[in-house]
């Protein structure tokens, strides 16, 4: 019974979420960044340099983000440096529009910093203070010996009333805007050469959350606009889970576990994304009352010696509490792969599995349908609702109404 | 409208002379700290009035330069012999702080209140090793011997769970983790067992798991000795979990003020919605564009006339008077709001637009 008539209703590609079947930007393979360390003795020691990144893989879509969430110190920066080889990678490949670029130099290096930008976190520190915004922005120009057509200023002023500032202030200095405008300095600075990708490192996380929300709705809206693609770099989980498509947990340069935003916060399997997501406080003091967190024993492990094994064993609850002394072995001895448990849903955990109290209690569609309503916006798409996430938890109760 | 809290629990807390649970604690009336500079006077706290009652947690929340800090720090007296003109009054266990002397002050700081900060390394030398920080600030307060004070050292660092407490009492602060130098400098505000904490910004530098372990470390201690504690921070996450009740300043003033639950689940000051509807959230089903409130804070120097909300806000109009009149803050009321809204409309608007997009 084969029927192929006219009527046939393409199916979705399996793969759910936003990147189904997008063209594939950015390629990274087992990209590795070990810093050397000059210690105190005669001889450089270089048996045990700071694993910064120790072999993490993603791909990147064109028009995606992929959010890379993780502790300070994590390897996030690091990560997203080496990714633009703004500094050398140990190990690994970076693969552009499917063309190794991995340790290009000379022009083509600089071809590439014209297809791949970073914005950078601290709106004080990475801007020179003795220029004007104008000659920030049109650094790049400048630096590439780029001539914009109709010329380098009425570019710039583009840029800036693209990115919500007053064109007319070309002349002044970076000390004469707030933390947000010099947000937006640096967001306009990175657009300069309409790059494909964006690496953006913590780009909010010195903003208040009303300037927050500014900056977050500017990023999405230019990427919109000129289909960029961002890697976005943030210890944020709320905004990592608002601005992303797919999120990275990292822990001590590895990723944890990878996964499509919905399905990562709906169901984590790692239990390092357990302890993450339920250690965020809620605005929510009822909510708080209620919640069981899991709490991390010990500090961080250098990432000079991580532990051996899975490099989360030292710290883990479910190594602490639920496991064998057999499978604690297996914890020490071996070092778990990144596998596909469920569709685009990576985990690097010998044992994965769903966590034993709520790590986030998800509002249920129909809260979420009242509050669309009175927003004005009454289907699921408006409020972003991918179909693939509307699967209410049938066994959840909806929240009492106190 | 509820006016009980559910964070707050009173058993088991150990009772102090004088002030008992429920009793006003501190009591800040009409603050103003003023700073002259070149470009004109700073009013970085303007108006500012509250009470805190024994046991209990206020919250602070504002953008930053909304005065928090400042405020704060008059309340520790650490503007004292500085251009800062402060008036007002700062009521401790019914004493004004502001009257006292040098040296009476100096006494009350670390024996009445105690502060944490969110740099460890403003409060610990870097010289010295954490054992000899706090046996000092102990011995201020305590005419005890050395080796008394390190005694309670060590069992102040074993409560604030830092590990094997004896040997690490002769660390110096750099050995210790930024998590740790938070926990130690804990260790040095309760050390005196001081009837109130001010804690500002205590976790911000810190990450989430760690800021988790010292949240918690903070309420159990705080039942177990019953001090009251002031958190101030720009985290709305950590004023649900922590706070009895919430102040909300913009612009140097008090703007909304009552217990968590009614701040949280029925607010009233424009700004406050502003706030709680910019964030975007993570235990809600995604919105497509997160809501920012527009503009910039003010500048501290020119504020707006009238509401210094106005240019920010949604709801400002000619004919409420928002442009010209400068709205009230009658701290005498449970619930007060500074804005010109008329009540029942303000809460017409919360009920109508506000609450359904929170
Ligand atoms: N240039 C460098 N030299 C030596 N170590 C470094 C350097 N940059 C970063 N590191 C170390 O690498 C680790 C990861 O740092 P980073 O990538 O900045 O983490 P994150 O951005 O997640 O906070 C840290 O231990 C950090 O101290
Ligand atoms: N010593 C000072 N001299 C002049 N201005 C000050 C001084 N200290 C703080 N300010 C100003 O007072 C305002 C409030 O500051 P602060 O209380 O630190 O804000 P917050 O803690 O809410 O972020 C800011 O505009 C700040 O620049
Ligand atoms: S591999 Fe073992 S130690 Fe690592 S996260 Fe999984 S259970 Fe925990
Ligand atoms: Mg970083
Ligand atoms: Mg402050």
């Amino acid at each position: 019974m084969t029927t192929t008539t006219d009527h046939v209703t393409t199916t979705a590609p399996s793969t759910s979420g936003a990147s189904g079947d997008r063209e594939v930007i950015l390629r990274v393979g087992g990209l590795v960044k070990h810093f050397p360390r000059r210690t105190k003795g005669i001889l450089p020691r270089a048996d045990d340099p700071v694993k910064a990144v120790d072999g993490i893989d993603f791909v990147l879509h064109r028009g995606e983000t992929l959010g890379i969430v993780g502790e300070s110190g994590c390897g996030k920066s690091t990560a997203g440096r080496t990714v633009l080889q703004l500094i050398k990678p140990t190990a690994g490949t970076i693969e552009y529009l499917g063309k190794d670029v991995t340790g290009v130099h000379g022009r083509q290096w600089r071809r590439l910093r014209t297809e791949m930008q970073m914005v950078f976190q601290d709106p004080y520190g990475s801007l020179n203070p003795r220029q004007t915004i104008g000659s920030i922005v049109g650094a790049p120009f400048a630096i590439q010996g780029i001539k914009p057509p109709g010329g380098v200023k009425a570019e710039v002023q583009s840029l800036l009333e693209r990115v919500g500032l007053n064109p007319e202030h070309y002349n002044r200095y970076p000390h004469e805007f707030s933390g947000g405008q010099r947000q937006r300095i640096g967001v306009a600075r990175a657009l300069a050469l309409r790059p494909s990708v964006i690496v953006c490192d913590e780009p909010v996380s010195a903003l208040d959350v009303s300037i927050q929300a500014q900056v977050v709705n500017l990023l999405e809206d230019i990427q919109n606009e000129f289909n960029l693609s961002y890697v976005f770099i943030a210890h944020d989980l709320s905004v990592v889970r608002h601005i992303s498509d797919r999120v990275a947990v990292m822990y001590l340069g590895k990723f944890m576990e990878t996964a499509d935003r919905d399905e990562l916060y709906a169901n984590p399997l790692h239990p390092y994304t357990q302890a993450l997501l339920s250690a965020v406080p809620l605005p929510d003091p009822r909510k708080e009352g209620k919640r069981r967190r899991i709490l991390l024993t010990g500090d961080l492990p250098s990432p000079i010696n991580p532990p051996s094994g899975c490099v989360f064993h030292t710290r883990c609850p479910k190594f602490r509490e639920e496991l064998s002394d057999a499978d604690k072995q297996r914890c020490i001895g071996e070092v778990p792969q990144q596998r596909e448990v469920a569709p685009m849903h990576q985990v690097a955990c010998h044992f994965p599995g769903p966590a034993t109290v709520d790590v986030v209690k998800l509002e249920s569609v129909e809260d979420m349908f009242a509050r669309a309503a009175a927003e004005g916006a009454v289907n699921a798409e408006d409020v972003g609702v991918p179909a693939a996430s509307v699967h209410p938890d049938p066994t959840a109760a909806p929240e009492p109404q106190t | 409208m509820t006016t009980t809290s559910t964070t707050s629990d009173d058993t088991g807390r150990r009772v102090r002379a004088k002030v008992t649970v429920g009793e006003d604690l501190l009591s800040v009336e009409h603050l103003r700290v003023h700073f002259p500079t070149e470009d004109g006077i700073v009013k970085a706290v303007d108006d500012l009035t509250f009470e805190l009652k024994q046991g209990r947690t206020l919250g602070i929340v504002g953008e930053s330069g909304s005065g928090k800090s400042v405020a704060s720090q008059a309340i520790m007296g650490l503007h004292r012999g500085t251009r800062a003109k402060v008036s007002g009054a700062i009521r401790f266990a019914g004493v004004d702080l502001l009257q006292v002397s040098d040296e009476e002050l100096r006494r009350r700081r670390g024996e009445d209140i105690a502060m944490v900060f969110q740099d460890p390394l403003s409060a610990l030398h870097p010289y010295y090793t954490i054992g000899n920080q706090l046996a000092e600030a102990y011995r201020v307060h305590h005419k005890v011997s050395k080796t008394a004070a390190r005694a309670r050292v060590i069992e102040m660092l074993d409560r604030v769970g830092i590990p094997s407490p004896k040997s690490r009492i002769d660390n110096y602060p750099h050995e210790f983790s930024g998590g740790m130098r938070q926990r130690a400098m804990i260790a040095m505000a309760l050390i005196n067992d001081p009837r109130l904490i001010i804690a500002d910004e205590p976790t911000t530098a810190l990450d989430v798991t760690v800021q988790a372990q010292i949240l918690e470390l903070i309420v159990d201690l705080q039942k177990e000795f019953g001090s009251s504690i002031i958190i101030i921070t720009h985290d709305l996450g950590v004023v649900a979990e922590m706070a009895d009740d919430i102040l909300v300043m913009y612009g140097g003033k008090a703007v909304e003020r009552s217990d968590a639950d009614t701040i949280f689940y029925s607010p009233q000051h424009p700004y406050a919605w502003g706030l709680l509807g910019s964030m975007p959230r993570m235990d809600r089903i995604r919105m497509e564009r997160l809501r920012p409130i527009p503009g910039n804070p003010p500048s501290l120097i020119n504020l707006p006339k009238g509401c210094a909300f106005n240019p920010r806000c949604p709801y400002a109009s000619d004919e409420l008077g928002c442009f010209t009149v400068e709205p009230d803050f009658d701290a005498t009321l449970p619930h007060p709001v500074r804005c010109l809204i008329p009540e029942g409309e303000r809460m017409a608007i919360f009920r109508e637009k506000v609450q359904p997009t929170l």
